[in-house]
């Protein structure tokens, strides 16, 4: 297990130097500069401005530059918002969005495995398709269409909650949490009811009934780890749909998190800015991956034991 | 059970309701996109400038209508030849750490304006000073040579290197402000920072959490710290303009940067009382490339195409913002100055498209040969259907074929700056309010500021006069003869004088409309 999981590490520093090559060289393609404006510059200025931030250098020199400046942990100053650095950016940012992915993970989890559930048990009855009608609405109602209407509804016609902004109060993250949990809510419960329903159905099921344990015992102890597999399979690409979401609930609901940097760096051509965000969420998948990949190791034994075969 | 989970609602319910209602000596401002900096020297755009003009005072400083008036300098005389100006500052002005204001700290300001390690883009608007061009450019490395000097500690002698007759104005810019070297030279680039940053206008920087909010707190040293009458003032980046307006509606904003256009109708029916559109000193047009065919020697062509564009049509239904149709380029109400208009200006739009059809015929095109054109617009809801409103006009007048090209900003600014482009969608909003920030557009020698490429040694001989005339009356009228002369070469189509808009909560007391768009916050209250 160690071995393995240090050999998926291992491989993971290759994949974040492409990753970093890939973005550097990649956002200076783009047409304009970071500080290319409505008004040009006079000619000395615009190299007074480039000599400040080396971009008077060749490309290949900044590149080891900005290489050398990653190595020892320094994503530089962000070229569009001046007073900050890069890493202090990132780092007012984060929290909110961790807190924000986090409650929207969790909730979705919560309610989606306990609509899954309801539904499996409920199959082909109302409750079933009152559910099921849900999920797929949640799924084809894009969050950047669901995000203004839960504000207009919530915020401005019943007047119970701020439609934007982020405090400390909890009051703050319910229409965010909300609008970037509900197409996964939908996923994990179609998920968790199509895995439950197959489930039920298996021997060890059966016989379980016929030993006469209740349905809870049945459900959480005999049942529920099968069924939870694709769903914890599920995680990586939920993590990425909820980082992704992020980006534009941020953005909608003016809230202070990297996923809005990295909308306004890409804009603005904040090269350092779009670098660091990019070099943090790539290290932060490829970690998660890994989690996702030893959680389901954990769960099911026969992965477990692959990789304790391929150990010995 | 049932009962519990009622309770559990119920208390939820009240929770989250609570709380919504601020207080009231706060007042809650839209200003669009995160500040890029609040260093004064750093800075270039509208949201900084705001948030600036509530912590700084210059010199010269705004009232509530956008006029000026004095502020560190109580009184100054300036020179007969119109060269040096001499200011004499309060005794009473003070930082928000309680130290005194000095001419010393306006020296070291424009020092630091103008230094090429600064780097500050915005450091061209102060070259009127006598060497700071040079200076700025790295000619001249001794600051000294620059034309500020303090006489004493209350005295501030500027000199300039050509005389200007507005650049009392210039010294409301941020550009002009003092700087405090107690805070720049302890902190370096982080001066900037609640807790280090120390301003001498009516507020000081409380809190700065990026992408959420600003913070300003009343400064208890500012010299007319009785007369400001709101403690608190929040400014919340909105570059989502519909997100805006649902936060004004919530009552989480009680002023907005800017209303999205496409709701104009529904905000004039339901929110008549805050809504706020003004003339703002700025132009929306269209620039023609003339550094390539089929534009750059066929100045009739170019009429034809400005003639046939509906402008009043364009205004009242497709941009719906309250904007004034422009026939000229100097927008109205700048000050002592007769704005000019095309010769076409008192016939009407009928006449006007036959006058179009006659000369786009004389240029040689016509139903066999029509012209096919490209216009380039950013992306924006509002340009793009500007853009396919007089594609559709030039194709029903004249039959002029129109590919419409769209590029994202930055795409575009550099298609622009590389003079890529035919016709090109373009918006100059005055730095000043004085004429020579839009005619000065056109000199043949500002490089790609000049939006076309266009020269003319009759235009530059006009304004180049105007530059070294004193004598108010004589030189509007230079300039003014040199707008004729842009109105008939026609290098650009005027489409229409800009507005700002804003939404205003009436409980907020002290605004005024003005054509600046300057609402310090010092003046405002919220009843």
């Amino acid at each position: 297990m160690l071995a393995y999981t240090l050999k998926r590490l291992a491989t993971a520093i290759p994949t974040l130097l492409l990753i970093v090559t890939l973005a550097f060289f990649l956002i200076r393609l783009a047409p304009g500069g970071p500080f290319d404006r409505e008004r040009p510059i006079p000619a000395e200025i615009a190299a007074n401005i480039d000599a400040a931030y080396h971009l008077d250098e060749p490309l290949p020199m900044q590149y080891l530059h900005y290489l050398g400046n990653l190595l020892r942990g320094d994503f530089g100053p962000s070229f569009k918002y001046q007073d900050y650095t890069v890493t202090e950016l990132i780092r007012a940012g984060f929290p909110v969005s961790l807190k924000l992915g986090g409650m929207a993970m969790g909730l979705a989890l919560l309610v989606g495995l306990l609509l899954g559930t309801v539904a499996a048990l409920r199959q082909n009855r109302l409750g079933d398709y009152l559910v099921m009608t849900t999920a797929m609405t949640g799924i084809v109602i894009p969050n950047f269409v669901m995000a203004p209407l839960l504000g207009l509804i919530f915020g401005v016609w019943l007047g119970w909650l701020p439609v934007g902004g982020w405090g400390d109060s909890l009051r703050y993250s319910v229409l965010p949490v909300v609008a970037l949990a509900l197409p996964q809510i939908a996923y994990i419960a179609r998920m968790t009811r199509a895995s439950l329903i197959e489930v039920l159905q298996s021997p060890w099921i059966r016989t379980a009934r016929a030993k006469g344990l209740s349905l809870p015992r049945i459900l959480l102890r005999h049942a529920a780890p099968a069924t939870l597999l694709p769903v914890i399979s599920y995680l990586g690409p939920a993590t990425a749909a909820i980082i992704t979401g992020s980006v534009v609930i941020e953005q909608i609901f003016g809230i202070p998190g990297i996923g809005r940097h990295f909308v306004q760096g890409a804009l603005n051509r904040d090269y350092t800015l779009v670098m660091g965000v990019v070099v943090f969420y790539g290290a932060l998948i490829i970690l998660l991956n890994l989690v996702v990949d030893l959680l389901y190791a954990a769960i099911d034994p026969r992965i477990r034991h692959a990789a304790a075969g391929r150990e010995s | 059970m049932k009962q519990a989970l009622r309770l559990v609602i119920t208390s939820l319910l009240l929770y989250f309701s609570s709380g919504i209602a601020s207080a009231d000596s706060i007042i809650h401002r839209g200003n669009g996109a995160e500040p890029e900096t609040l260093d004064i020297h750093r800075s270039s755009g509208v949201p900084e400038a705001n948030i600036q003009r509530d912590l700084f005072e210059g010199l010269v400083t705004e009232r509530a209508d956008g006029s000026l008036a004095p502020g560190v300098a109580k009184a100054w005389s300036v020179s007969d030849d119109g060269l040096s100006y001499t200011f004499s500052l309060r005794d009473d002005a003070k930082w928000s750490d309680g130290q005194p204001v000095t001419a010393e700290d306006f020296v070291f300001a424009f020092r630091r304006a103008l230094s090429p390690k600064t780097a500050s883009d915005y450091a061209f608007i102060l070259w009127p000073i006598r060497n700071a061009e040079a200076f700025s450019k790295g000619k001249i490395s001794d600051p000294k040579a620059l034309g500020v000097e303090a006489v004493d500690a209350h005295t501030l002698k500027i000199t300039l290197a050509a005389p200007t007759p507005y650049f009392l104005g210039l010294l409301t810019h941020h550009m002009a402000y003092p700087a405090p070297r107690q805070a720049i030279e302890r902190y370096g680039r982080q001066w900037t920072r609640p807790g280090k940053l120390v301003s001498n206008g009516a507020y000081r920087l409380a809190e700065w959490q990026p992408q959420s909010h600003i913070r300003l707190e009343k400064n208890p040293h500012f010299h007319a710290a009785e007369d400001v009458k709101t403690d608190a003032i929040v400014y919340l980046p909105t570059e989502d303009k519909n997100a805006e307006l649902k936060r004004f509606r919530a009552g989480e904003l009680d002023i907005t940067e800017d209303v999205p256009s496409s709701q104009i109708p529904w905000i004039e029916k339901h929110l008549p009382k805050a809504f706020h559109s003004t003339p703002y000193i700025g132009t929306y047009y269209l620039a023609f490339n003339l550094t390539a065919k089929p534009f750059g020697d066929n100045a009739e062509l170019r009429r034809a195409l400005a003639l046939a564009i509906d402008r009043k049509l364009l205004t009242d239904k497709v941009t719906k913002g309250g904007e004034i149709p422009a026939l000229g380029w100097v927008p109205p109400g700048v000050e002592g100055y007769q704005a000019q208009q095309m010769a076409e200006a008192d016939v009407d739009q009928k006449a006007r498209e036959a006058k179009a059809r006659q000369l786009y015929e004389k240029a040689g095109y016509g139903k066999g040969n029509p012209l096919t054109i490209e216009l380039l617009y950013n992306t924006s809801d509002n340009h793009k259907k500007i853009a396919i409103a007089v594609a559709a006009m030039w194709k029903k007048v004249l039959g002029v074929k129109t590919r419409l090209r769209n590029e994202e900003w930055k795409v575009y600014l550099d298609s622009r700056k590389k003079r890529d482009f035919q016709v090109i969608r373009a918006g100059w909003i005055g730095d000043y309010n004085d004429a020579y920030t839009f005619l000065s557009l056109f000199k043949s020698d500002v490089g790609q500021m000049n939006p076309s490429g266009y020269a003319n040694p009759d235009y530059d001989a006009l304004m180049r006069q105007a530059e070294t005339t004193l004598d108010p009356k004589k030189r509007a009228a230079l300039m003014q003869q040199a707008e004729a002369i842009l109105l008939r070469d026609m290098p650009l189509i005027p489409i229409y004088y800009y507005t700002t808009q804003h939404l205003v909560s009436p409980r907020i007391k002290g605004w005024e409309d003005n054509v600046m768009d300057v609402h310090p916050s010092r003046f405002l209250w919220k009843e």
